[in-house]
């Protein structure tokens, strides 16, 4: 990863401006070249570095619904429930955190009622109860990593 | 669906979705691609995205980074038992400290006494451990009990899907796994530290907040 790459995934955290020519605004800002940002970070999609590139829709604008949910999981059970959740397309992101409730999941779903049929799915599935915490207030998100 | 967003739009916004949840394509004129695929034009296109982005239905279009591969291997979630009476005081002022990512006040369960969740990240244990420890200052006696839950390895990361989705798109992002490299995938001196926190710790138990 050289100082492009750095310039370029703290410049593409805050997003591709909407303008016209998207690329060659960024790559005027960068001091680059449309087409080599667009090979760098498709360098960086491919190596992992960067998990996506894409429009980061709010669900709940769109009327969906999102919670955070948790499942304290046996560890010997724990590769399979893994993989049981990995096959939701509702589960967005899950985390191995550890503590007594190790697995850690976030859930997107189109409509708030997909959330309480995910859940007992899931409850149904692994035999495990699923703590939900719906977010009741957000204070702030903004992700950003500087490299 | 927000006033702002009337009834065309939802129809195309769907079809939006299902067209880039996977990742948008990297051609020279992304615009141009989606306004084919959407059946409009190009200026269309781009009016849309900019009114879901005015309206906060997209947040913006942009990299997500992998923490770990981009050096950022500590990860804790902070969970904070405060005075409910307190929140709308503390919980505004703990979001706006520079290293917490995201914030928000959730519901207490049986077996889960913490109503505030702060994110935060760094490249060390020390690093996190010391955003943990300004947020208790923050805090004072206001928060009766808090732990921090660090993530060892990331199981999943795909972010939104819809149920039905056509036709994803992005040759690297459909596939829900990708995550990490083996190496990074377990973070052994994480897990070691918090291995035996994890072993001492059920759910119900309690960590004070002043030490």
């Amino acid at each position: 990863m050289d100082e492009l790459d750095r310039h370029l995934i703290n410049r593409l955290q805050h997003g591709l401006p909407l303008v016209p020519r998207p690329w060659e605004a960024l790559a005027e800002e960068l001091d680059s070249q449309p087409e080599l940002l667009r090979q760098r970070l498709q360098a960086l999609l491919d190596d992992g570095s960067l998990t996506r590139f894409g429009p980061m829709f709010d669900i709940e604008r769109l009327d969906g619904a999102f919670t955070l949910a948790a499942l304290s999981v046996p560890e010997p059970r724990f590769e399979q429930v893994a993989a049981q959740l990995q096959a939701l397309t509702e589960v967005a992101h899950n985390y191995r955190r550890e503590h007594a409730w190790n697995m850690w999941f976030v859930l997107a779903c189109e409509t708030p009622g997909g959330i309480a049929s995910t859940i007992r799915h899931i409850e149904s599935m692994t035999g495990l109860p699923v703590l939900n915490l719906p977010k009741e207030e957000t204070y702030h998100v903004g992700l950003h990593l500087p490299v | 669906m927000s006033a702002c967003i009337c009834p065309s739009d939802a129809t195309l916004t769907r079809r939006l979705i299902e067209l880039t949840q996977a990742g948008l394509p990297l051609v020279a004129d992304p615009w141009a691609w989606l306004a084919e695929q959407l059946g409009i034009s190009s200026a269309q296109a781009l009016a849309l995205l900019q009114r879901l982005q005015a309206d906060g239905a997209i947040r913006r279009i942009a990299a997500v980074p992998n923490h770990y591969r981009l050096g950022y291997r500590h990860n804790g979630m902070t969970v904070w038992d405060v005075d409910d009476e307190r929140m709308a005081e503390l919980g505004p002022l703990i979001g706006a400290q520079p290293f917490v990512s995201h914030c928000y006040r959730r519901p207490r369960r049986d077996g889960w006494r913490y109503n505030l969740f702060a994110m935060v990240h760094g490249r060390s244990a020390e690093e996190i451990d010391a955003d943990r420890q300004r947020i208790r200052q923050l805090l004072g006696n206001a928060c009766r009990a808090d732990d921090m839950l660090v993530s060892s390895r990331i199981l999943k990361k795909t972010g939104l899907r819809l149920q039905k989705a056509e036709n994803p798109l992005s040759r690297h992002t459909t596939e829900p796994a990708p995550l990490d490299s083996p190496p990074a995938r377990r973070m052994t001196g994480v897990v070691g530290k918090a291995g035996a926190e994890a072993g001492a710790a059920s759910p119900q138990e309690k960590a004070p907040c002043s030490e």
